[in-house]
């Protein structure tokens, strides 16, 4: 789905926020971005969407080379492409909805949209999302009256209302509480399944990102030094990625960590498959 | 508590200007101008004993003021005061808001952003008296001259505020909507006017009242409304006519102080 080809940015002052990175994703994979602080995590996903203009290199998303792309053709591109920030992102002085409507503004005309007349169709796709993160009774709600959890909800939904072929997720847990952290990476997870969206998560949070995504790439300095799937992050791994450091804990949590969430997930599947037939399809 | 303190650090705020000598020059400097500005202000004090009786009588029509006897006049003035105002509001909240966002350095390219902040630098370097001099020559007297006037002022205020606003909002919601694919135009009406809603509500409603009371200026000038009227009465020495025409204006600008409290204490 995302082609990733020799992707290299270099910052007006010189500094070298990427180098040389080629990575490709297939549709339905997560792949947790990890590295130290000033990676280029950050940098990788926005030379996606080109928020940040890359130097050089390809990055194809489909059939579609991004690089290049300018104008109306960039903006083409990215309704294929959800983001998904650490702050939110929301606009607080907007209800729930109107913020996850304004994920339909790539295909919607100004004056509809200003006027808040949106078709039909893009407010059944906005319920329908609002159903899948569940909330459906916080429709009409500000968005600065939610809570951190339910505000990344809103923020998932509105990537997913635009039926992106992709979600480009930048440290979505960093402002949470542990438990809400899990709740959100799982909705991602799951979310992506469900549509068979490719997905990049950059996160902080190593054992997070082991209990949860399939694959794992490590970014130092702006190169890739690790790219594999998350058990076969070792020590030497940990330690290739962000230096010396004693890595045994973390690594012992983490697993200790996907015994856990195995389990809550079974069981939550559990709980779903006995709910709705369509569930049970799904769990199946 | 302990038995042997260590001996106390001195610590101080390091002065604004480091060199002391350069410091205390400035200061001495700037009290030796104000001495010196103060001794050239020649004063008058036959004047202004001749001036106080002038006054006195000024501040007594205030005690009785009277409203009967040029009432038609000043209901006139007035309506034609209000109706300035509120059209010239109107027409410069719409032509401020474009300039406004136009204005704003992080939302549109560098070419339009100096020439937006060329307009706003010419309608604020303009005052209200000028202007209203000029367009009184251009269009005649009457509330005409005074519409073009406030909305024109009008635009200096409103879009340099605003501008100033959009400049500050938050970044990462702007920079979410862009990620949408979302078209300029739906970018702005998302992703910033949202932002500054509640200021640019503020701010209109903070310039309606300056545009009453700067109605009665222009007036003044020749540019109609109840400055006129209030002109025509002093140049007649019916300082009780003027005394009823100031508190009634006293009396709108406190009203209006009150509702736009009311709104701005809503909308939040």
């Amino acid at each position: 789905m995302l082609t990733i080809a020799g992707l290299s940015k270099r910052y007006a002052k010189g500094d070298k926020a990427l180098e040389d990175v080629s990575l490709s994703i297939p549709a339905g994979q997560v792949v947790g971005l990890i590295g130290p602080s000033g990676a280029g995590k950050s940098t990788l996903i926005r030379c996606v969407n080109r928020l940040v203009e890359p130097t050089s290199g390809s990055i194809r998303l489909g059939d579609t080379e991004i690089t290049g792309l300018g104008g109306t053709g960039l903006r083409r591109a990215r309704r294929r492409m959800g983001m998904i920030f650490q702050e939110y992102a929301l606009v607080e002085r907007l209800t729930v909805m109107e913020n996850v409507l304004s994920g339909r503004l790539g295909y919607v005309g100004f004056w509809r949209a200003f006027l808040r007349r949106f078709p039909q169709a893009d407010i059944d796709r906005a319920f329908a999302v609002l159903d899948r993160v569940g909330l459906l009774d916080h429709v009409d709600k500000r968005a600065d009256q939610l809570s951190g959890g339910q505000r990344q909800r809103v923020g998932i939904a509105r990537a997913l209302v635009q039926e992106p072929d992709i979600l480009l997720v930048d440290e979505p847990t960093a402002s949470l509480d542990p438990k809400t952290s899990r709740q959100i990476m799982r909705l991602i997870v799951e979310v992506c399944a469900e549509r068979q969206l490719a997905a990049i998560v950059n996160i902080h949070d190593v054992a997070l990102a082991q209990m949860f995504v399939q694959r794992i790439i490590g970014l130092k300095a702006g190169r890739i030094v690790f790219d594999g799937p998350p058990d076969a992050l070792d020590t030497a791994a940990l330690t290739a990625i962000y230096g010396e450091e004693d890595w045994s804990r973390t690594i012992r949590e983490a697993e200790d960590d996907a015994v856990e969430e195995a389990a809550a997930q079974d069981a939550a599947r559990l709980v779903r498959a006995q709910a709705t037939p369509a569930a049970v399809a799904r769990a199946l | 508590m302990s038995a042997n303190p260590a001996p106390a650090r001195r610590w101080r705020p390091s002065p604004f200007i480091a060199n002391p000598w350069l410091r205390y020059a400035l200061l001495a400097g700037a009290a030796l101008y104000l001495a010196l500005a103060l001794g050239s202000i020649e004063v008058n004090w036959a004047r202004l004993s001749d001036g106080w009786a002038r006054g006195l009588r000024f501040v007594s029509g205030f005690l009785e003021p009277n409203f009967s006897r040029r009432w038609d006049d000043i209901v006139q003035g007035m309506i034609e005061s209000l109706t300035m105002t509120v059209t010239s509001t109107v027409m410069g909240i719409a032509i401020s808001v474009p300039i406004g966002i136009g204005a704003a350095r992080n939302v549109v390219p560098r070419p339009v952003y100096f020439m937006c902040r060329a307009i706003i630098a010419v309608s604020r370097s303009l005052q209200e008296i000028i202007v209203a001099i000029l367009l009184v020559a251009m269009v005649g007297f009457g509330p005409f001259a005074g519409f073009l006037t406030l909305s024109f002022a009008t635009i200096g205020f409103l879009s340099k505020l605003l501008a100033e606003d959009i400049e500050d909002i938050d970044p990462a919601p702007v920079e979410a909507i862009r990620a949408t694919g979302a078209p300029w135009p739906s970018l702005i009406a998302f992703g910033v006017l949202p932002q500054v809603a509640p200021r640019l509500l503020g701010l209109s409603l903070y310039r309606l009242d300056i545009n009453f009371r700067e109605s009665a200026v222009v007036g003044i000038v020749g540019a109609g409304g109840i400055g006129a009227t209030l002109n025509t009465a002093i140049d007649r020495y019916e300082f009780d006519s003027a005394a009823a025409i100031l508190i009634l204006i006293i009396a709108i600008v406190m009203a209006s102080e009150y509702i736009s409290g009311l709104v701005r204490g809503r909308v939040k």
